[in-house]
């Protein structure tokens, strides 16, 4: 009979229509503009509907999620800030669109090398979120953010990040990326214990 | 297939013992072949020897030793490895006789090859710029060639680090400033050649049946935006009424020299820039460049077992997400308004939040490295693949193909429509679900297996008609075959290391040559990568498969409507990324 795949087919949006009403009734709970609702409704479970009133709900970003570098700093007990940045370079040699650039401190006696950076930027037009910096640091002291909100007004005045923009306290690290956190700090620990070990052994 | 290759060179080699040699470079392959003589070698490789299928076609530039290469790779329809054969020519006057009247296929890559190194193919039916305009000094990827914005010959650059001196490109080389002209063009005066060659066909021609009607042949443009090319894309036609008499699909627009920009970069920094070809399946174009690369660095970087397994697995999850958009996309083409494409991508969005998880990024996933992966799966995210595969993903297949396949809509504008027979399939080097709903059973991952392919029981899918609608149910029909390799590829995954050795940002690639293909989602991808030790590849060539599939597009749409041109093309499945590189 001409017309019944077409009328298949309305049955089956008809059925996209119920069941997003069925599965906000069958989840029993409010599934809008709280972190729960939106759990369910990007899960595999769910029939209805999908979509994130962005702005006021927001997606919940994932522990791996990758977006422009941020440098960390460990925050003393006094308030001094110490950057675990040695600037030996290793993110700027590997970074695909070169859009990292860093000065490193010189002495101003001996003239040689301090493992401090003096300067660090970041061109955030160019950077393409790649994560290679954050992947290679052997200090971990690049690592990828997750606020991806950056839009401005004026991206020529804006958009070359400054160590100052780019700096975040080592907390903000662990609440963003507690598993990676954790692991970082359990394989540092495990090295200080060997090297206490190896001292007093 | 060691036999059948081993065969095959003492074959050649005694059939052709004037002018074929085998190329003796260490860890380079094949046949270098006397230049008079190359039609005469292809004709008895295709006809003779079953060398149909005629993959890529490239140059390289090989300016220590002022010699231009093109390098061809060859295969038999009916699976193996590959045949390669090259021609070398003097790097000041390249000339090569094109092979485009034994295998229409080389006709882009030949137009290519002559733009981006300025190789001429002597008896190409149009040898004209591709990717670049006609407006356009030099040859870009000739190695003294150098860009507006050239800083050092490769990354990384010295200014970056230790005195970083921070500045802004488009200060340093302002907007008007960073395009040079050839000697003698006007930019403002130009009137372009190759649009005059296009338009020429418009005229008043007399009417085949001669019925004294003055009627005229009609040149449209499709494109460049135009929502249904998939992005900036153009296709000029020749119309007699609303029939289309020549088609043209004119390229470029999204062009960036991808490969000049991977010979500038070091091999590791290539991979985020794998992710930007083909946009919808990051992670096929990450095995593609992983494998080419990962075969000059030979045994070391043979990936462990968990490696293998997760890179199936997220290629497998790839090609279910671009065939769910590829069929979204095509219903829009056919004018259903968002409704198919919404519930197409809504299972996609919940592959991607997999990817979003494990590799960092939706779609720009730069998750593969040399020798494995990034990172193992967090905590969760494989029982959410299991989730997927084994109870959502297959019931939500059924029911879009309950949704389209037998609307009598669907049938009535795709059946018939776009027919390319197996022996175009073939001769224009079709890839990917083009050439099996063409009735050509070719999928790399039998064909040629690679990665442990071998292992899983799947069937290759293909259907006979070779039209739009063929082209639209092989795709459900492959998203059935994945989701079996995936059901395999879970319960089996084993524990273990996911990537040989050591991380490292520095690879050390022995000199030599390799060509890296996976069956992509959308078709042979392959990458050409030749290494002289160096950080940096010599060259890094790539065959895109949406590019390819696009020569073969005239073919399919000669005789039909005008209209058709747009599903056509959503069936062909481009992106844009990826055809114009």
């Amino acid at each position: 009979m001409y017309g019944k795949g077409i009328w298949e087919g309305l049955k089956v949006t008809l059925k996209h229509f119920i069941m997003s009403y069925v599965d906000d009734f069958r989840f029993g709970k409010k599934r809008y503009y709280n972190e729960e609702g939106i759990k369910h409704r990007s899960s595999a479970q769910t029939e209805g509907i999908f979509t994130v009133q962005y702005p006021e709900e927001k997606l919940i970003t994932p522990e791996e999620f990758r977006f422009i570098p941020f440098l960390i700093y460990e925050e003393g007990e006094d308030g001094t800030q110490q950057d675990r940045c040695t600037s030996c370079g290793i993110c700027a040699k590997v970074c695909p669109p070169q859009c990292i650039w860093i000065v490193q401190t010189n002495d101003p006696e001996t003239g040689r090398p301090i493992p401090e950076p003096q300067e660090f930027f970041i061109d955030v037009d160019i950077c393409m979120n790649c994560g290679l910096c954050a992947e290679y640091c052997p200090f971990d002291a690049i690592k990828m953010d997750h606020d991806f909100e950056l839009s401005v007004y004026n991206r020529h005045e804006n958009n070359i990040f400054n160590k100052a923009r780019l700096d975040k306290p080592v907390s903000y690290y662990a609440n963003i990326r507690p598993r990676n956190y954790e692991a970082e700090e359990a394989i540092r620990r495990e090295k200080e214990a060997k090297k206490a070990a190896r001292r007093s052994g | 297939m060691t036999d059948q290759t081993l065969e095959v060179t003492d074959q050649i080699l005694a059939r052709f013992p004037d002018f074929v040699v085998a190329d003796t470079r260490k860890s380079f392959e094949g046949y270098i072949v006397q230049v008079e003589n190359l039609i005469e070698f292809a004709t008895a490789l295709r006809d003779e020897m079953g060398y149909d299928y005629l993959s890529s076609v490239t140059g390289v530039d090989y300016l220590p030793n002022e010699q231009m290469e093109v390098v061809y790779h060859a295969y038999r329809s009916t699976g193996g490895g590959a045949l390669v054969f090259k021609v070398q020519v003097p790097r000041d006057n390249p000339v090569v006789p094109s092979l485009v009247s034994l295998y229409p296929g080389a006709d882009f890559q030949e137009r290519e090859a002559w733009d981006l190194l300025g190789i001429r193919f002597e008896g190409h039916p149009n040898l004209k710029r591709i990717l670049m305009w006609e407006g356009f000094a030099g040859h870009p990827l000739r190695k003294d060639w150098r860009e507006a914005y050239y800083e050092e010959d490769g990354k990384p650059f010295g200014s970056r680090w230790p005195g970083g001196q921070v500045y802004r490109v488009e200060d340093k080389n302002p907007f008007g400033k960073n395009v040079d002209y050839p000697a003698g063009f006007a930019p403002e005066t130009w009137i372009p050649e190759a649009e005059a060659a296009v338009y020429a066909g418009v005229g008043k021609v007399e009417h085949p049946n001669g019925d004294g009607l003055d009627t005229e042949e009609i040149v449209v443009n499709l494109g460049p935006q135009h929502p249904s090319t998939h992005g900036v894309f153009r296709v000029v036609v020749r119309l007699d009424g609303e029939t289309i008499t020549a088609l043209e699909p004119v390229m470029g627009y999204l062009h960036r020299n991808h490969e000049k920009i991977g010979e500038r970069n070091t091999y590791l920094m290539n991979f985020p820039f794998t992710d930007r070809l083909d946009y919808l399946s990051s992670m096929s174009n990450n095995w593609g460049y992983a494998m080419a690369v990962e075969k000059l660095m030979g045994k070391k970087a043979n990936p462990p077992e968990r490696a293998e397994y997760i890179r199936v697995i997220m290629a497998e999850l790839t090609r279910i997400c671009n065939h769910l958009w590829a069929i979204g996309f095509l219903l829009n083409d056919l004018g259903a308004f968002f409704t198919p494409s919404l519930y197409a991508i809504k299972e996609r969005e919940l592959i991607l939040d997999l990817f979003e998880a494990t590799a960092g990024s939706r779609m720009m996933c730069n998750y593969f490295r040399f020798g494995g992966v990034v990172r193992d799966f967090p905590p969760g995210v494989l029982d959410e693949i299991k989730k997927l595969v084994y109870d959502r993903l297959p019931r939500k297949i059924n029911e879009l193909d309950v949704y389209l396949t037998n609307n009598e809509i669907v049938r009535s504008r795709c059946e018939d429509v776009g027919v390319l027979t197996p022996e175009d399939a073939i001769a224009y080097s079709a890839c990917g679900p083009v050439l099996r709903a063409s009735g050509v059973p070719y999928d790399v991952r039998r064909a040629d297996p690679y990665g442990i392919y071998e292992r899983f029981d799947f069937d290759v899918a293909v259907r006979y008609h070779g039209d739009v609608y063929d082209r639209y149910l092989i795709r459900l029909d492959e998203i059935r075959e994945s989701l079996k390799i995936l059901q395999q590829a879970v319960k089996d995954i084993p524990e273990g290391d996911i990537i040989a050795g050591r991380p490292a940002y520095q690879v050390r690639v022995p000199e030599g040559e390799a060509y890296g293909r996976v069956e992509g989602p959308k078709g042979e991808l392959g990458f050409y990568v030749v290494s002289n030790g160096k950080p940096q590849p010599w060259r890094y060539h790539i065959r895109a498969p949406s590019f390819i599939n696009l020569t073969a597009m005239e073919k399919m749409c000669l005789g039909q409507k005008v209209a058709d041109v747009v599903v056509v093309l959503g069936s062909i499945d481009i992106v844009l990324g990826e055809t114009d590189r």
